[in-house]
């Protein structure tokens, strides 16, 4: 069977769930193999293997650490050079598409980016969904020439276990001179906080301009724990210095497709529906009736937020007793 | 030093967008612009020639005849001259194509310093720098919320936030960089840049001109292609009640329904 190359996304050995979801799919299209990047492949095999890794290639050397992208392109060349795979997955991530894009340029390869789902088509080929023009049109795709070089977006599928134990094979690579590579000079990692991550969360409950204030998000993160949510904000509200970047969804924030969102004080310019409008339901809180979000909502209140989202929060917490 | 700002001729993000019945964009049902996200390019590298370092600032885009529109916008913002590559062949490159034609104007005309946009708005890869980079052997310092240069040194440093981490990142000049919409708002245009603009000089290439096979760019070349393009059905007119007291617990009562709460 053709072997699918996974490149996993990792904190110190500690395997992301977005990887869990590229094995997955990978197993629609062939065997994944996982490919590790950097010290922690002992902790990281057996939940690779869990979800169906047969195999997992580990490449631990300084140079993964010290520089950003090249040595992940240098390692996945090499591997897909001696093993022939029939694609190679990664997450869509800023790391993930940059090595993506220079990986195709070596193998000379189609590259698709932020797919939302991967199918194979009778022949066993993949073939992509992707949602494009700020989410108004839905696109299948697929790779004509080379490797298909394919980068997924977060909860484009369920992670399914399909245990199996896997071969592992420690890869030396060749790491092309660092004059071409990109140093990382600092790395202050974000504490996460105790609700769950946009890309991950069922629910986001976001607020933007009309939130009116860093305080006041209060409001926002009180509704947002009653349904156990993660908490999103507009571009507006990030400009204006009330939530981290982090948390912005649109266009040049997060993109998020939960099954549940909740936008409460945003106007729903395209550049914030084109992060949210493939949401499975959508509830907007405005005290505008004419704002254009009310266009996405399947429930919408017109009102003001400060007296709708705590009274929402309350019933929530009542009707759960 | 020699700064070529890549910017990119997009259909209107805020108007209604379509495809071709051969899957491409379609460029001729909208207004196009310069892409937004490139006009943050634009101001960087501005930017670079206003801190004192000795630059001069190249535009250059790829695409068709009207794409020049996007560089004598650019140009009105300041800067000192353009280069349009167009050919007949080109049209329906992917970014590994689009990325070669850059490649190779960039260089014949020799840079320092690549500084382009997060992603174009139309395609949204964001993936052509990181094949600029790739192409032209140089590091690839992308996405970044703040950007320095150092002669000196001969490094451009800068930070972006990445999905966990906020990453202080370096490399050695020559180098391709991304900035995001977060790097700086860019200036609009002043009077006297516009009329300014119409002298500045804008060289116009073909593929010839650049050594380029015809058959290495364009839509035969090109590795992917699209299937199918569906609109997304509208949503179903949602239910829209107006807060008289009881918003909060009708919306509960809703969210219950849906199974949420
Ligand atoms: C290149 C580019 C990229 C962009 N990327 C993004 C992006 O990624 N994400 C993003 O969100 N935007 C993005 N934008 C910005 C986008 O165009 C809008 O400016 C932004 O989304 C507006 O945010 P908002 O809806 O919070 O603010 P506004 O448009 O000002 O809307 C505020 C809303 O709050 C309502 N309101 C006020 N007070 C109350 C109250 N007490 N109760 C209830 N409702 C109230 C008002 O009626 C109004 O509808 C981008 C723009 C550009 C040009
Ligand atoms: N046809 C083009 N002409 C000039 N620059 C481009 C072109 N396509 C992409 N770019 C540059 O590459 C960046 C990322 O584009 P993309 O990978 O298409 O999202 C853009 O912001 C531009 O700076």
């Amino acid at each position: 069977m053709a072997e699918i190359l996974v490149l996993v996304d990792h904190v110190d050995g500690t395997v992301r769930k977005p990887t869990l979801e590229l094995l997955t799919l990978a197993r629609r299209l062939g065997e994944p193999s996982a490919v590790y990047l950097g010290p922690g492949a002992d902790t990281a095999t057996d939940v690779l293997g869990t979800y169906g890794a047969q195999k997992v290639y580990v490449v631990d050397a300084p140079d993964v650490a010290e520089h950003l992208v090249t040595p992940a392109v240098d390692a996945l060349t090499q591997i897909a050079a001696s093993s022939g795979p029939a694609a190679v997955l990664l997450p869509s991530s800023l790391d993930g598409k940059e090595i993506a894009a220079r990986l195709a340029v070596r193998l000379e390869a189609g590259l698709i980016t932020d797919a939302v789902d991967i199918t194979a088509d009778e022949d066993g080929r993949p073939v992509t969904e992707q949602s494009v023009f700020a989410a108004t049109y839905q696109v299948t795709a697929h790779v004509t020439e080379g490797v298909p070089v394919i980068t997924v977006k977060p909860n484009a599928t369920a992670p399914e276990p399909a245990p199996a134990t896997p071969v592992v094979e420690k890869v030396d690579v060749t790491f092309d001179p660092a004059a071409t590579a990109t140093r990382v000079l600092s790395r202050t990692p974000r504490v996460g906080g105790d609700r769950p991550e946009l890309t991950e969360a069922d629910i986001v409950v976001s607020g933007g301009r009309g939130v009116n204030g860093a305080e006041n998000f209060a409001v926002i993160e009180r509704l947002a724990d009653a349904l156990g949510a993660a908490v999103g904000a507009s571009r507006a509200a990030v400009d204006a210095g009330w939530y981290p970047h982090s948390h912005q969804v649109g266009q040049t924030g997060t993109q998020v497709s939960p099954q549940l969102y909740i936008a409460a004080g945003i106007s729903g310019a395209i550049q914030h529906r084109a992060g949210m409008q493939t949401s499975k339901t959508i509830v907007a809180v405005n005290k505008d009736a004419d704002a254009p979000i009310f266009e996405l909502a399947d429930y919408g209140v017109v009102g003001d937020l400060f007296k709708v989202l705590p009274q929402l929060a309350e019933e929530i917490d009542r009707r759960r007793g | 030093m020699k700064i070529v700002v890549c910017v990119k001729h997009v259909p209107d993000a805020t108007a209604d967008r379509t495809f071709t019945e051969d899957g491409t964009t379609d460029r001729d049902a909208v207004d196009s612009v310069l892409s937004e996200l490139d006009e943050y390019a634009v101001e960087q590298a501005l930017r670079i020639t206003e801190s004192g370092v000795d630059a001069e600032v190249t535009y250059l885009t790829v695409g068709p005849d009207d794409a020049k529109d996007a560089l004598r916008k650019a140009l009105a913002m300041g800067g000192d001259r353009a280069i349009h590559v167009s050919d007949d062949d080109i049209q329906g490159s992917d970014a590994l194509g689009t990325s070669l034609v850059l490649a190779k104007a960039i260089e014949r005309h020799g840079f320092d310093l690549v500084v382009c946009g997060m992603a174009s708005t139309d395609g949204s890869m964001g993936v052509v720098p990181a094949m600029l980079a790739e192409r032209l052997g140089v590091p690839a310092v992308t996405h970044l919320d703040e950007l320095a240069i150092s002669i000196e040194d001969g490094s451009v440093t800068g930070r972006r936030e990445g999905e966990s981490a906020t990453v202080r990142v370096q490399g050695t000049l020559p180098a391709v960089v991304s900035v995001t919409d977060r790097s700086g708002d860019a200036r609009y245009p002043s009077f006297k840049g516009i009329m300014a603009a119409k002298k500045k000089p804008v060289e116009t290439l073909d593929l010839a001109d650049l050594d380029i096979e015809p058959e290495w760019t364009g839509r035969s070349a090109a590795r992917s292609a699209v299937d199918t393009a569906a609109k997304r059905p509208p949503r179903a007119k949602g239910e829209i009640v107006a807060d008289e007291g009881a918003g909060g617990v009708g919306l509960a009562a809703f969210l219950t329904a849906k199974k949420f709460a």
